[in-house]
C-alpha cells in the first residue's frame, strides 16, 4: 500500500488538550493501580545518555534493569536499557539471556546532523555489537523543508541496516512544533517500516508530552486500521513519576487497547520514573512512603 | 494514493482484555439529604397545605432518596404573596447591595460544591465527573457573572431606564437541576424581581438545599420561593394571576400549553424548549476530535442535553472511517454507578424517561435502522441505556424527527454544503448545531445559514455564563446567559 504524504491531516490542537485532561480525571485506584505499576515498571527503557558515562554506570544500570529491587523477585524487569554505540556491548554481556534488551541510540543522536552513509554505518555496528532495538532519529532539518521522501527514505535505509533489530523512530517532537507535523512524521515512519514510533531524545524541551503522544497514538491506530499492522509507542523525556505514567497508560488503553499494554508495544523512555515506581509499589504494600534513599540511583 | 486518515479497514480494538479500572466512588459520607423536604416560603421550610408528599428517588438503584412536598395552588399563592411582599424591598435596594448577596452567593456554592455535585448526582443519575467539572462550577460562574451586573444596569442598556419586572414564576427540568436554577434566580435576582420556582418532580433535592443556602447568606425572607410538585403545581405557577413572567425551561409540548394559556394576558415569558441539534462533519475536518466532538454532543449527561447533538451528518467519503472510529469509541464509555469518577454514562433520569428512550430504540429497529450498542454490562437495578448509535436512517424517520432526550444518535451522510444545511434545517426545532471543518471561512458560510440558536464549530456543547442561549423556531422564545438573558428580566 501506498501513502500520500503531501497533503496534511488537520489536528486540532484545542480538541486534542480537550481529551488529554478528560483522559486525567480517571482515577486508579486499589489492584488496578497496582497492576498498572508494575506493567508501567516492565515498560521502562533505562537510559543513561551522557557524555560521561562509563562502563561501570552501564553495568549498574544492567543490574538494576534485571532486578529493580533487590530482594524482590516478584518485581519485573524492565523493558531495555538504553545507551549510546559504544557501551552497547558491555550492557549485552550484562544482559545476555536475561529478556531485557538492548536498545542503542544511533544515526548522530541526537542532533541527527551526518551523512547518511555515516549513520547506516553506525546502525550496522550498533547491530553487530548486539544491540537489539536501534533508536534512530530524523533528520528535522530536511522534514521541515518539506522533504518528505528524503524522511521516508532515510527511515526505510535505516530499517534495512537494522537487519534483525526493531527499529524505533525518533521523531523529535519538540523540534517539530506543530500537531500536524507531529502526525505526518509519524505517518511517515511507520509507511518506512518503523517498529516503534517515538516521542524524543530528551535532549530537547519539550520532550514528551500527553497532547503529542496522543497524536501519536491516533495516528499508530490509523496505521493498524488501514493495514492490520501494529506499531509500538515510545514516550521518552520529562516522564518521572507514577502519576505520570499512569496516565499515559490510560491514554493507551482508550486509544488502541489491550493489545499494546505490554512492554512489546508501549515503552517509556525514562531513568528516573523507576525508582518513583517502585516506591509507589512499595508504598501500596505497606501504605508508608519509604526514604529515596533505600532504592539505588543507577 | 491514499492518506492514511481516510483508509478505513474492519478491524476492530479490544477495550477489554488486560486492564481495568476498579471501582472509585465518590466519598459520600459528609452529605446530608433529610428524609423529608418542605416547601420553601417566605425565608422558611413550611409544611404543604395540601399535607401531601411524593418520594424523589435515585435512578441509579430505584431507592427513595427523600419525601418531598407537593405544593397546591393554595401553597403558590402563599409562595406568590411572600414574593410579592418582598419584591418592593428588594427591588428598592441599591444595585450593589443585591449583587453582595449574588456574590455571597456564588461562593457559598463553590465552598460546598462537593456536597452539591455528590446530591446532583444521587437524585438524577448523572456522572460526578459531569456534575462535579460542569454543572456545579457553571452554577457558581452564574451567579458570579450577574452578581456583576447588579449595580451596572444602567450600563447594560445604555440610554434607558430598567426596572424589574416583578414577580417571576420559573419552571426548571430534571436534567441539569441546580444549573437551570442558577440560570434562572441570578439574573432575576440581579435585576430585581423576586422569584416563585418550581424544579421537576424528579429533581427537587439541589433545589432545596440551595434554599438552605440562601438561608445561610441571609437572602431576605421571600425573595427566592421554591414550591415543589409536578404539572398541577407548575400550572398553578402559569395561572397564578399575581405573577408578572414565566421562564420555563422544559418540552415543546409543555411550551405550546403554556404560551396557549398566557396569550391574552400581560405577562412577559421566556421559553426554553427541545431541540434535535444538527452536528455536521466535513471530509476536512479533524477527524480524531470530530468523533470526540460526536461523543460529548450526545452522550454529554445521557443525552438529556436540549441541545444535544442528537443528528450525526457526515460528508459521504469518510462516513466509513468515522463510523468505524465512533464504534471502537462508543465501546471504551464506561456505563454504571454515577458516583465513580470513572463512570462516563450515568443513569437515565427516571423510569418515565427510561421507557421513552426503550420507546425510541423500538421505534428504530421497526424502521429497519441499522443500530449499534457497545458489548458493555448494565447493573441490574436502575435506569440504564447503552449508548446507541443508528445508521443509514431516512430525514422522514421518526428517530430522527423527534426528541429522544437519551444517549441515542443518528447519523445520516451529505454531499454537499447545501445538502447539510437543508437536512440541518429540516426540523420543527432550531436549539443548536455544530460544524466540523479545517476551513474557517466554511464554519462562517454554515454558521449564517444554520436556523440555531446556538451553533458550535469544532467542539460541542460548551457553556458559558456570559453567553446566550436560546431556540429558532420551536425550541424556544427568549434568551438566557449573557447581557440577553438579563434582558428578559426587566422593562423600560
Amino acid at each position: 500500500m501506498s501513502f500520500d504524504f503531501s497533503t496534511t491531516i488537520p489536528i486540532d490542537a484545542v480538541g486534542v488538550d480537550e481529551r488529554v485532561a478528560r483522559f486525567n480525571t480517571r482515577s486508579i485506584k486499589k489492584e488496578s493501580k497496582n497492576f498498572a505499576l508494575r506493567l508501567a515498571l516492565s515498560m521502562v527503557d533505562l537510559t543513561t545518555l551522557e557524555g560521561m558515562d562509563s562502563p561501570g554506570k552501564v553495568r549498574q544500570l544492567c543490574r538494576k534493569a534485571m532486578n529493580p529491587l533487590p530482594g524482590r523477585e516478584d518485581i519485573p524487569r524492565v523493558g531495555a536499557v538504553c545507551v549510546y554505540p559504544n557501551f552497547v556491548a558491555i550492557a549485552k554481556k550484562e544482559l545476555l539471556g536475561t529478556g531485557v534488551n538492548v536498545a542503542s541510540v544511533a544515526t548522530a543522536f541526537p542532533s541527527g546532523h551526518a551523512s547518511l552513509e555515516s549513520k547506516i554505518e553506525e546502525v550496522k555496528f550498533c547491530v553487530s555489537e548486539g544491540a537489539d532495538e536501534i533508536d534512530m532519529v530524523i533528520s528535522r532539518g530536511r522534514f521541515l523543508q518539506g522533504e518528505y521522501n528524503y524522511t521516508f527514505d532515510e527511515v526505510a535505509a535505516i530499517k534495512e541496516a537494522c537487519g534483525p533489530a526493531h527499529l524505533k523512530v525518533i521523531l523529535e517532537t519538540g523540534e517539530l512544533h506543530t500537531l500536524e507535523n507531529v502526525r505526518k512524521a509519524s505517518d511517515i515512519s511507520m509507511a518506512a517500516g518503523a517498529d516503534f514510533i517515538k516521542t524524543s531524545t530528551g535532549k530537547v524541551t519539550p520532550a514528551a508530552t500527553q497532547p503529542v503522544t496522543l497524536v501519536m497514538l491516533e495516528a499508530i491506530r490509523d496505521y493498524y486500521y488501514a493495514t492490520g499492522k501494529r506499531i509500538g509507542m515510545k514516550p521518552a523525556g520529562g516522564i518521572r513519576d507514577s502519576k505520570t505514567a499512569l496516565r499515559y497508560l490510560v491514554m493507551v488503553k482508550e486509544t488502541l487497547g489491550a493489545d499494546w499494554l505490554n512492554p512489546h508495544m508501549f515503552r517509556f523512555g525514562a531513568s528516573v520514573l523507576a525508582n518513583d515506581l517502585l516506591m509507589q509499589i512499595i508504598k501500596l504494600e505497606t501504605g508508608v512512603y519509604g526514604s529515596a534513599d533505600y532504592y539505588s540511583k543507577d | 494514493m491514499k492518506t492514511l486518515e481516510k483508509t478505513s479497514s474492519g478491524l476492530r480494538l479490544d477495550f477489554n482484555g488486560i486492564w481495568g479500572y476498579d471501582a472509585a466512588p465518590e466519598d459520600t459520607g459528609h452529605v446530608t439529604i433529610a428524609p423529608k423536604y418542605e416547601l420553601f416560603i417566605g425565608g422558611k421550610f413550611v409544611p404543604p397545605d395540601t399535607k401531601r408528599y411524593f418520594p424523589s428517588v435515585n435512578p441509579a438503584n430505584e431507592q427513595t432518596l427523600s419525601q418531598i412536598a407537593e405544593a397546591g395552588e393554595e401553597d403558590v399563592d402563599k409562595a406568590v404573596k411572600a414574593a410579592r411582599k418582598a419584591f418592593g424591598p428588594w427591588s428598592k435596594l441599591p444595585g450593589s447591595e443585591r449583587g453582595k448577596y449574588l456574590f455571597r452567593i456564588a461562593r457559598l456554592i463553590q465552598e460546598r460544591a462537593r456536597e452539591f455535585a455528590i446530591i446532583e448526582s444521587l437524585d438524577g443519575g448523572k456522572p460526578i465527573r459531569e456534575s462535579r467539572d460542569v454543572d456545579v462550577p457553571l452554577v457558581a460562574a452564574h451567579f458570579f457573572y450577574y452578581a456583576g451586573w447588579a449595580d451596572k444596569l444602567e450600563y447594560a442598556f445604555p440610554g434607558r431606564t430598567p426596572k424589574p419586572i416583578g414577580v417571576a414564576g420559573q419552571i426548571i427540568p430534571w436534567n441539569f437541576p441546580l444549573l437551570m436554577a442558577a440560570w434562572k434566580i441570578a439574573p432575576a435576582l440581579a435585576a430585581g424581581n423576586t422569584v416563585v420556582l418550581k424544579p421537576a418532580e424528579a429533581t427537587s433535592i439541589t433545589a432545596l438545599k440551595l434554599a438552605e443556602l440562601f438561608q445561610d447568606a441571609g437572602l431576605p425572607a421571600g425573595v427566592v420561593n421554591i414550591v415543589t410538585g409536578a404539572g398541577a403545581t407548575g400550572s398553578a405557577i402559569v395561572n397564578h394571576p399575581d405573577i408578572d413572567k414565566i421562564a420555563f425551561t422544559g418540552s415543546t409540548a409543555v411550551g405550546k400549553r403554556i404560551m396557549k394559556t398566557l396569550s391574552g394576558t400581560t405577562k412577559k415569558y421566556t421559553l426554553e424548549l427541545g431541540g434535535k441539534g444538527a452536528n455536521i462533519v466535513f471530509e476536512d475536518a479533524p477527524i480524531d476530535q470530530a468523533v470526540e466532538g460526536i461523543v460529548n454532543a450526545i452522550f454529554f449527561n445521557q443525552g438529556h442535553v436540549c441541545c444535544a447533538g442528537s443528528r450525526l451528518f457526515v460528508q459521504e467519503g469518510i462516513a466509513d472511517k468515522v463510523i468505524h472510529k465512533l464504534k471502537d469509541r462508543l465501546d471504551t464509555l464506561i456505563v454504571g454507578d454515577p458516583l465513580d469518577k470513572n463512570t462516563d454514562i450515568g443513569a437515565i433520569n427516571s423510569k418515565m424517561q427510561y421507557d421513552k428512550v426503550q420507546e425510541y430504540l423500538k421505534i428504530g429497529l421497526e424502521e429497519g435502522v441499522e443500530m449499534y450498542q457497545p458489548n458493555c454490562s448494565l447493573p441490574s437495578k436502575g435506569y440504564w441505556c447503552k449508548p446507541t448509535l443508528f445508521l443509514n436512517v431516512a430525514q422522514s424517520s421518526r428517530i430522527v424527527q423527534e426528541e429522544i432526550f437519551g444517549p441515542v444518535l443518528s447519523m445520516q451522510t451529505f454531499r454537499t454544503p447545501e445538502e447539510a444545511i437543508e437536512k440541518a434545517n429540516n426540523t420543527p426545532f432550531g436549539l443548536s448545531a455544530g460544524v466540523w471543518t479545517d476551513k474557517g471561512s466554511k464554519i462562517f458560510k454554515m454558521t449564517g445559514k444554520l436556523r440555531a440558536g446556538v451553533v458550535w464549530a469544532n467542539t460541542f456543547n460548551k457553556f458559558d455564563a456570559t453567553s446566550p442561549f436560546g431556540g429558532y423556531k420551536e425550541s424556544g422564545v427568549g434568551r438566557e446567559g449573557g447581557l440577553h438573558g438579563l434582558y428578559s428580566y426587566v422593562k423600560f
